[in-house]
């Protein structure tokens, strides 16, 4: 076969395909994309108008003059960095506890941790709901963030865990030898060293807060609703408007869809661990 | 206290605030499930609820809907499940071939997983509308279709409609995965197999497929899991309409919940689909298991 045959092959056989697939893969997206910058005129004709007449603003003024979109966005950060919080704080030591002693219940408390992952959202939401109505913790920040822990801590703790496996344990004894105690251990060495695994766990769970629908929808209410929430409330108050759903709606995505671009290579070895949630 | 006892009780103590939350979060609310599937709670009228035994139990075998989402459910799950599985399976096999632009299309496909849910199911109400929809635009323009469809509101699109919208979310997921996998193929037993003058599809039998098959099957179980329990984009579709069209069981216990303020029938259809999905999480988890092991 000549270089130049095999080009052709290549071609047709693998690159073409690839672009179909990516072409599906993402032609929804661009498609939501390019409809918040049509102009009104060009959302409601039919054969459709694929590239826009004229590029405008006017949905995204919209939303920012007329509606509560970006206090919404605010909460949704709020939310998501109090659920990293709140998960990273008690998953850091429990997965340390995990990879460095043996003990008693280890191996039962891994996998309750592995199996509480798996339970059905709507199996834990409705007493949640109960729960937090008794505790007056609908419609506030920390309820919502508490209904996140629900998968943000046994995510984090599997995610964490394969990180620390990654550390030699000699690291550890080196530094005791040296007079460290355990607290200055893991201060000073371990997690100096598994600081990329918690950047991209902290990640993973801003991401899934920030896109999480059916607790947030539960838990919330006019004070606290995030942004996911809220652009479901539009659809029923503004009669389908789709210029400024569609402006929403890639306000509400642009930034994880970046975030997760940046942390997927370092996602895999996570995921092929099975922790992670969709 | 003795150095030893407190050396023992250390990874304990690191583990407390994990715990202490998972067990008001997770632990109590599956006992209070268990509760209030024996009673007849209702959300406004809370001091009226009283132990009912298994009439609620009773009540669902009985109950038309539940079986119509149970039959969706098993159907919703094989399909979605099977399509997503050969199609990541595909672009995970051309994304481990070699052309120059490959790191770019690994890091693209992956987008539709990272969308928020509320957002997906925006973006394919808006394709699939009737009167401005791009997909019916598309159709006609390849003569595949007469006239517009609604497909969102015809019991005998929807149902395929969602489908379509889950297989496109979750495909990245294998593609991801398997492509983790392939990876990890030794490349000498390509050549040994070549060597042998194995042809390209006995290659990908005998070699390519033994060796993935481990990660394929961790996904299958995971996602089946997920699938089963996924209940906010059909939410945010449809519903669950046109009728009972697109109810699946967790759609239906949740409206059951949140529509009708039933929690005690709701907490019973909830337990019964985790009963039932019982069985694939231990699979799972006893493959996890080995690994760690």
């Amino acid at each position: 076969m000549s270089a130049y045959q095999k080009t052709a092959l290549r071609l047709l056989l693998i690159e073409l395909p690839v672009l179909i697939i990516l072409v599906f893969a993402l032609a929804p997206f661009v498609w939501l994309l390019l409809t918040s910058v049509k102009p009104n005129a060009d959302l409601s004709i039919f054969p459709v108008r694929y590239w826009p007449s004229e590029f405008t603003s006017a949905h995204f003024k919209m939303l920012w003059q007329r509606t509560s979109f970006f206090s919404n966005w605010l909460n949704s950060l709020l939310i998501a960095t109090g659920a990293v919080i709140v998960g990273l704080s008690v998953s850091i030591p429990a997965a340390y506890a995990f990879s460095r002693f043996k003990f008693a219940g280890r191996n039962m408390f891994l996998t309750g941790f592995l199996v509480i992952n798996m339970f059905p959202v709507v199996l834990l939401i409705i007493p949640l709901f109960v729960l937090m109505r008794h505790l007056g913790l609908i419609d506030t920040f920390i309820g919502v963030i508490i209904g996140h822990s629900t998968f943000s801590i046994p995510f984090s703790i599997w995610m964490l865990i394969s990180y620390f496996n990654a550390i030699p344990q000699d690291l550890d004894e080196a530094a005791v030898i040296d007079g460290a105690s355990r607290l200055q251990t893991i201060r000073l060495v371990v997690l100096p060293l598994i600081m990329p695994g918690v950047v991209t766990t902290a990640i993973y769970v801003f991401i899934t807060s920030w896109n999480e629908y059916l607790y947030a929808m539960m838990l919330s209410g006019d004070k606290v609703r995030p942004v996911t929430v809220a652009l479901q409330l539009f659809i029923g108050e503004f009669t389908v408007q789709w210029g400024l759903l569609s402006a929403g709606g890639a306000l509400i995505a642009l930034p994880v869809t970046l975030l997760f671009l940046f942390i997927q290579k370092r996602l895999v070895g996570g995921l092929t661990a099975g922790a992670v949630k969709s | 206290m003795l150095p030893m006892t407190r050396q023992k009780l250390l990874p304990y103590s690191f583990l407390l605030p994990a715990l202490a939350i998972t067990g008001v979060v997770i632990i109590y609310p599956v006992f209070q499930t268990l509760l209030l599937s024996v009673q007849n709670y209702v959300l406004y009228a809370p001091d009226e609820a009283r132990y009912i035994g298994l009439q609620n139990f009773q009540k669902l075998l009985k109950d038309e809907v539940f079986w119509i989402s149970l039959s969706h459910s098993v159907i919703w799950v094989t399909s979605i499940v099977l399509f997503q599985l050969l199609l990541g399976l595909g672009s995970a096999l051309l994304l481990n071939q070699s052309f120059w632009w490959r790191g770019l299309a690994r890091a693209l496909v992956i987008v539709p997983w990272a969308l928020p849910s509320v957002i997906i199911g925006l973006i394919w109400t808006w394709i699939y509308d009737y009167n401005v929809g791009v997909l019916n635009d598309l159709l006609l323009r390849a003569h595949l279709i007469d006239q517009p469809v609604a497909w969102l509101s015809h019991p005998q699109t929807s149902f395929a409609a969602i489908m379509l919208t889950l297989v496109w979310q979750g495909f990245p997921f294998f593609a991801v995965m398997i492509l983790a996998g392939l990876q990890t193929v030794p490349q000498e037993l390509y050549e040994a197999a070549r060597i042998d003058g194995a042809t390209a599809f006995r290659q990908f039998w005998h070699v390519t497929l033994p060796s993935i098959a481990g990660i394929m099957a961790t996904a299958v179980l995971l996602r089946i899991i997920w699938v089963a329990n996924s209940l906010d984009i059909i939410l945010v579709m449809t519903g669950g309409g046109p009728g009972y069209a697109t109810y699946t069981l967790p759609l239906y216990a949740f409206l059951r919940a949140y529509s009708e303020m039933e929690f005690g029938y709701a907490a019973a259809l909830a337990l019964v689909m985790t009963v039932l999905l019982l069985g694939i999480v231990f699979l799972y988890v006893r493959r996890q298991a080995k690994e760690l092991a």
